[in-house]
């Protein structure tokens, strides 16, 4: 029974926040069956700017769709982190890309570190799946959503002939959240 | 899509549930105009509506769009449009058109905040005065909101219903929040949807008078093309449709258009109640802005508050009687909002100093968290 | 003799332009063009603006929508693309489609969509008291323009052609049976056509411009106007004050309508 659990994924425009919290949501509410509210909030610009996505899953009626105070907060940019971590949970998640954020926010938090971009890069072969490969380290450390509804949302979002490449990205991301568990951070 | 008895869920934007509902509804004419956050609307119907058999047009302007839409309209199509702030501004001229000639049409405004250009991305509940009294003149015109994609989808096509069944322009206001949350919409059974078509002459041609009086007060127009040659004018005019000057005929329409909405009232207005049985302090709040009264309801009342919720998907006719009668047992009406009050003077009429109306206000492009409500429901009480 | 009345809502006559207005030449040589054409009334549409151009759906026994200022257009535009089976005829004025209404006009041209657009041109507005329009010659008087108008005039055909349009083409009221044949060119081509019809104002124009009297008007458009083969043999000399009249444009381009209707047709065939 899920009461009220808040993802907020976070970073710039064009980074895929936006697909990666609608396929949260999708996975959540229709493979899972809870349900599932994805909202986000942009600015005028169509990549660059400060961006995110937030996803609510509960197995209520989610009546306020909006984060209230947040579970697992992802940041893939300095600026999104800062900007964005002011809600978040006591002994909440925080996943940061360990690359681009270099100064935490203080508070009581689980921190998970991890070269997202580069792993995408160097390990799928395009930063244009980091999205996908965040979805992934999430997956894992969250536990809120089942690796097999996330892998069938991922494949009714992505685009046709991306589905073999975001797959790739989807299990490097479960196997470093794998990695990050055992280590405990 | 969905078998005929089965129903379908679907991940859906509110702006997305608002193309499908139009489609359901049977709308099968879109003409608009890129605006944010309204657009997906019309890329939505854009791949759809040449699939079905209807027609999708982008426009060279706002203005061009709206006139496209009552022109398709008296062609037989059910037709929409779709639009922000500002376009829906550039649209009020033609939508009091439709209003005078009684073409039936959706708008649909996904709110910003404004005036101008203001903000295009951030949400806002600024259109609701500006829905009832955009147009120049003096009508009646039915205003819809919704706060959820389920309810986007179901809203629209009662927009169209009530615009065939009432023949007027219906709007329908989302709000930014409503039309970018992705989230679950149960499609129903199609066969258990209610589909209203504007009803057709039963007289012969010759006979035929397309604003003739009926007791309903509502005119029947053929559609173009079908051997009824009539006029229709933004004129005032007399039930041939033809312009005239003489005073009683001039005082006979206008009185008119604003009565066939009013007498029907009961038939369009729609409201919720939650917790309002035992409340002192009530809560009126619509659109996104609903949820969060709410979630800030449930809140207060495990806190030991008794405070109740009315919400509304009709904010034209409004509901009058529906807040007199909660004004009666509570001391407080909360409307919170995302402008500076605008409904609120609503609730004010509503009450009749029975209850004090105290608004819960946002314009900074943010949404009102459950919080703010909560707080200003812990002072009253 | 001709039965103009089998046309004419006469209910609602007298109308309501003035004596010696072109209007009316325009109503009688667009109900020879429409009877010749054979067109089922019940399959046409006439789509109007705001003017006294404007006016005349009230008086044709046609399917008729009488718009807001400047959209008759964009109403037509509407209308066709519901139903292409439709014919759809646009009346509207200089003030009407070039200045308010200009943008549409562009467009419809552009997308090339099938309505005949009749564009009376007045060279000024003559419905609400004759003030200065996009068309009034530079140095003419109107009641807005009382020193002369400043302003260059739109050549309204020109710009038609410019934007798109399929058939293009000018006549004038003096020449009746020409504008006879050119509204029935018209009416026949599918695509965005547009005949721009010169049709003086006597009441709001000529009396400010030295041509009060209609039979004046009339006079300067025999005067005036040179059919467009005549035209073109004209020196440069010759030209001067000249109006060219006849079909000034005529091509064979994709029309938006049926290029949706075939969209519609390629997609069945796709499921």
């Amino acid at each position: 029974m899920i009461e009220r659990y808040e993802i907020r994924l976070s970073g710039s425009g064009g980074q895929g926040l936006i697909l990666g919290g609608k396929i949260i949501a999708e996975a959540a509410a229709i493979f899972d069956g809870h349900n599932a509210v994805q909202t986000q909030s942009y600015g005028p610009e169509a990549r660059g700017g400060a961006s995110k996505a937030e996803v609510v899953i509960s197995d209520n009626e989610i009546d306020y769709p909006k984060a209230i105070q947040v579970d697992l907060l992802l940041a893939l940019t300095q600026e999104s982190c800062t900007k964005y971590s002011h809600d978040l949970k006591k002994s909440g998640i925080l996943i940061v890309d360990s690359d681009a954020v270099k100064e935490l926010p203080r508070g009581d938090f689980k921190v998970y570190a991890v070269p997202i971009i580069r792993l995408a890069i160097e390990e799928v072969g395009k930063a244009v799946v980091t999205n996908i490969v965040a979805l992934g380290i999430i997956t894992k450390i969250s536990g809120i959503v089942t690796e097999e509804a996330m892998r069938k949302a991922i494949l009714k979002r992505v685009p046709k002939g991306t589905e073999e490449l975001n797959m790739k990205a989807f299990e490097t991301g479960l196997k470093k959240g794998e990695e990050l568990l055992a280590k405990g951070k | 899509m969905s078998e005929n008895s089965e129903q379908t869920m679907l991940m859906m934007q509110g702006n997305e549930a608002c193309a499908e509902g139009a489609i359901w509804a049977g709308c099968r004419f879109f003409a608009g105009y890129p605006i944010t956050p309204s657009s997906e609307i019309a890329e939505y119907l854009s791949r759809k509506l040449p699939l079905l058999g209807g027609k999708f047009i982008q426009m060279e302007d706002e203005i061009g769009s709206m006139g496209a839409v009552i022109g398709a309209s008296l062609v037989g199509l059910k037709s929409m449009t779709a639009t922000s702030g500002p376009g829906f501004s550039l649209k009020q001229e033609n939508i009091g058109y439709a209003a005078m000639a009684e073409v039936p049409c959706v708008i649909v405004d996904v709110q910003r905040g404004g005036p101008s250009t203001g903000m295009p991305t951030l949400p806002a509940q600024m259109d609701v005065q500006q829905a009832r009294w955009g147009r120049h003149g003096d009508h009646s015109i039915i205003v819809l909101t919704a706060s959820s994609a389920q309810e986007t989808f179901e809203q629209t096509i009662r927009a169209f219903n009530l615009s065939e069944k009432y023949m007027t322009p219906v709007v329908l206001l989302l709000d930014e929040i409503v039309g970018h949350s992705t989230e679950k919409v149960v499609l129903p059974p199609k066969d258990s949807v209610e589909i209203v078509n504007r009803k057709q002459p039963e007289v012969p041609p010759e006979e035929y008078l397309p604003y003739r009086e009926t007791e309903d007060l509502i005119p029947v127009l053929a559609t173009f093309g079908t051997g009824y040659r009539y006029n229709v004018t933004g004129l005032v005019h007399d039930e041939t449709g033809f312009p005239t000057n003489d005073p009683e005929k001039i005082e006979k329409q206008i009185i008119r258009l604003s009565g066939k909405i009013e007498k029907h009232r009961d038939d369009i207005i729609q409201y919720k109640t939650f917790m309002m049985d035992d409340a002192e302090v009530a809560v009126f709040a619509y659109g996104s802005v609903a949820r969060a009264a709410l979630r800030a309801v449930k809140d207060s009342r495990e806190m030991g508050i008794k405070v109740g919720l009315i919400t509304t998907t009709v904010l034209w006719p409004f509901p009058y009687d529906v807040i007199l009668e909660a004004a009666k047992s509570v001391k407080a009406i909360i409307v919170p909002e995302m402008n500076l009050g605008q409904m609120a003077r609503e609730v004010e009429l509503g009450v009749r100093n029975q209850a004090e109306v105290i608004g819960v206000n946002r314009v900074d492009g943010n949404p009102i968290p459950p919080v703010q409500i909560k707080e200003k429901i812990k002072e009253v009480v | 003799m001709f039965d103009y009345l089998e046309y004419i809502r006469t209910r609602n006559f007298p109308h309501i332009w003035c004596s010696g207005c072109g209007d009316g030449i325009v109503l009688k040589s667009l109900i020879r063009a429409l009877k010749k054409l054979e067109f089922s009334k019940d399959e046409t549409v006439m789509v109007s603006g705001i003017g006294c151009s404007s006016r005349t759906p009230g008086y044709v026994d046609l399917n008729t929508l009488h718009t807001t200022h400047g959209r008759a257009i964009a109403f037509a535009t509407g209308v066709k693309l519901a139903n292409p089976k439709l014919h759809v005829i646009v009346v509207t004025g200089d003030g009407d489609a070039t200045a308010i209404g200009g943008n549409h006009y562009i467009h419809a041209a552009r997308r090339n969509i099938d309505l005949t657009v009749l564009l009376y041109n007045n060279y000024i507005y003559g419905m609400t008291g004759g003030q200065v329009s996009p068309t009034t010659p530079r140095g003419d008087k109107a009641s807005t323009a009382p020193y002369g108008a400043l302003e260059n005039s739109f050549n309204i055909s020109g710009l038609a052609e410019a934007a798109g349009a399929s058939f293009v083409a000018r006549g004038d009221v003096y020449h009746a049976t020409q504008l006879e044949k050119l509204i029935a060119k018209a009416l026949q081509k599918k695509g965005f056509s547009v005949v721009e019809i010169l049709s003086p104002c006597p009441t709001a124009y000529g009396r400010r411009n030295k041509m009060a009297h209609p039979v004046t008007l009339m006079e300067w458009l025999r005067d005036h106007t040179v059919s467009i083969t005549k035209y073109e043999k004209m020196s440069e000399e010759e030209r001067k004050g000249m109006v060219e009249t006849g079909v000034l444009y005529d091509e064979e381009k994709p029309e938006f309508s049926s290029e949706y209707e075939a969209l519609i047709e390629r997609l069945k065939e796709k499921k």
